[in-house]
């Protein structure tokens, strides 16, 4: 067996790969944070609920109406961006002439009201949701064994997170994003939707969201907190990375589930304050976070 | 008195008289929920209200509070009065560490660097042993006042309870009213400008947190002393998301606010704790409605109203 700094390689390996999979969801999650934030100027409090409304989507497509894990991983993020263009429709949209804390708090409610409705109809205890049959198994990579699924989940949240840095460094509706990020009355005067840009950025974010849910379900158990148990490190990752790049928060969200996942191997009591620690040395070294933009 | 106006000086002495008069009508136990919840919001309420920081991680000094002042009088036999005060330095001195990190940033990133810090508080607290992990530092006994005054009956302790809330709400009062608390207005209103007038902006931040820190944890030791238990539900966030609620509702920036918030929002936990999760779904749905048509709160609607400062 190979040893690494006197660890197992597996284990090393082993921890090394459930990082880097937490690492996936940190960036989906700051990714879409990130762009709303961008446009919309609020932090998405309700982020971490919508996240666990896409995994509970996903359980109701397969055991409401039979549809299983593949079709899921599309319908999910529409249904539950669609639900995310209607809160921003109905109600956010309200609030953005006013201070931007009103934002947050809005969404915190937000967040309290579908976590707790959930928690009614569901219980805390949490629900299965089987792998699909073509994912199951593992592959042996000559230095670990992979379950198949966990490299999917990897797979998959890299090519999302590349796809959404494409759409918005590389397209025309992304340059039309970013410049109405800058400067939206401008934009406006070019004769662009501003308001409706708006409204599809937020459900584009949720959607992302809700596409990490899809992909947690298997994962973690299917459960109302699922959500707020992420949320709050993803915000930890969001103040690390700064909210000015796109490619930023995808490094940071990868970077520190790997950085995480060490610790799991080598200090395992600190592996859940080790993002946060992080977060206290940038905040004394460079405030605005790694890829920030100055103030 | 006080620098009160006159509205509010008969504000002021309606709350002490109903503070007196409640707990021979109502069960002394519940109003000294409301009082301990009153005075975490009036000391959350200095931080959003005159500096203009909203932080979402208050809870982290509440539990801290708790924690400390349960140990303390539980394995030390420490005096009531020194397990609160002992509560009150614990929030001091973790509000100067969060402090000084959380400072350097302003609005929405402030709120979410003092919640990740508080989770690490909460995560610290999981881990500890001397906090009991899941279980809490249980049946804690609530000891002597000045070694002669015992607390066990619910009616002394209540005057406890009373004294400590006046005394924050009073010393609250009289830092927003002093230069200090003038600066710190300043502040909230225009810092660049306030910096150029040589003041140290972040100083003035930073004692301000540290006051409302200290009183979170004052707070918090009274709450372990009154009800005999510290928990980990004390250092949750969802805790720091209550005493903004509470806040909310009863108004930022009102001095009476926060007080009245907590009256109702410990009164509605009170009759829908039966329902489990609809608590959080009525606080959730409290938060959208106050956000969306109740900025003000209760206690700013009703100043407003009546055209006076509350």
């Amino acid at each position: 067996m190979i040893m690494i700094f006197g660890i197992p390689g597996p284990l090393l390996f082993g921890q090394l790969l459930l990082g880097l999979i937490n690492g996936a969801f940190y960036a989906m999650l700051s990714l879409g944070l990130a762009v709303i934030f961008g446009m919309l100027n609020i932090i998405n409090f309700a982020h971490g609920a919508l996240f666990m409304m896409g995994a509970f989507c996903s359980w109701m497509l397969l055991n409401y109406l039979g549809i299983g894990y593949f079709p899921a991983l599309i319908l999910a993020p529409l249904i539950i961006g669609a639900f995310g263009i209607v809160l921003e429709k109905t109600l956010i949209s309200r609030l953005y002439k006013l201070d931007h804390l009103y934002g947050l708090l809005l969404t915190f409610g937000l967040a309290l009201v579908i976590e707790g409705l959930f928690r009614n109809a569901y219980g805390s205890s949490g629900l299965p949701y089987r792998i699909p049959q073509v994912l199951t198994g593992a592959t042996d990579l000559g230095f670990m064994f992979m379950p198949n699924y966990r490299g999917w989940v990897v797979l998959c949240a890299a090519v999302v997170c590349f796809a959404t840095w494409a759409i918005i460094e590389k397209t025309s509706l992304g340059a039309t994003l970013r410049a109405a990020t800058e400067n939206a009355p401008l934009v406006q005067a070019f004769g662009v939707n501003v308001p409706r840009l708006i409204t599809l950025t937020y459900g584009g974010g949720i959607a992302l969201a809700a596409f990490a849910g899809v992909l947690a379900a298997p994962i973690y158990s299917v459960n109302p907190n699922m959500g707020t148990n992420f949320i709050n490190t993803v915000f930890a990752v969001v103040v690390i990375g700064g909210m000015g790049s796109i490619l930023g928060s995808i490094v940071t969200g990868f970077a520190l589930g790997v950085v995480e996942g060490l610790t799991k191997v080598f200090y395992p009591q600190a592996s859940a304050t080790v993002v946060f620690v992080v977060m206290v040395i940038i905040l004394l070294t460079r405030p605005r976070g790694l890829f920030g933009k100055a103030a | 008195m006080f620098g009160f106006s006159r509205a509010q000086t008969i504000a002021f002495l309606v709350m002490v008289a109903l503070i007196v008069v409640c707990p021979f009508i109502l069960y002394p136990v519940f109003l000294m929920r409301v009082l301990c919840i009153a005075l975490f919001a009036c000391a959350f309420n200095l931080m959003i209200g005159y500096v203009g920081l909203l932080s979402f991680g208050h809870a982290a000094f509440f539990g801290m509070g708790s924690y400390v002042a349960a140990w303390t009088i539980k394995f030390w036999h420490v005096d009531a009065s020194i397990a609160i005060v002992l509560g009150g330095a614990t929030g001091a001195f973790l509000g100067l560490c969060l402090g000084y990190l959380a400072i350097r940033r302003s609005g929405i990133y402030f709120a979410m660097i003092t919640l990740a810090l508080a989770q690490m508080v909460y995560f610290f607290c999981l881990e500890a042993p001397f906090t009991g992990g899941e279980d809490g530092i249980q049946q804690v006994p609530r000891g002597k006042l000045f070694g002669f005054i015992d607390l066990s009956n619910d009616m002394t302790m209540y005057c406890l309870v009373a004294s400590v809330f006046l005394g924050g709400f009073l010393l609250i009062h009289r830092i927003i009213h002093s230069p200090f608390g003038q600066v710190l207005k300043g502040i909230r209103e225009n810092e660049p400008r306030a910096t150029s007038l040589g003041y140290r902006t972040d100083d003035y931040k930073l004692i301000a947190f540290v006051l409302s820190s200290m009183l979170a944890g004052v707070a918090g030791g009274t709450k372990a002393l009154v009800f005999g238990i510290a928990t980990l539900t004390d250092v949750h966030y969802a805790t720091s998301g209550e005493v903004v609620l509470t806040t909310l509702l009863g108004g930022l920036g009102t001095v009476f606010g926060p007080a009245m918030g907590a009256l109702v929002i410990v009164t509605m936990e009170n009759y829908l704790a039966q329902f489990g999760a609809w608590v959080t779904v009525t606080q959730g749905v409290i938060f959208i409605v106050c956000v969306l048509a109740f900025r003000r709160g209760i206690v700013g609607e009703i100043g407003g109203r009546l055209k006076i400062n509350l």
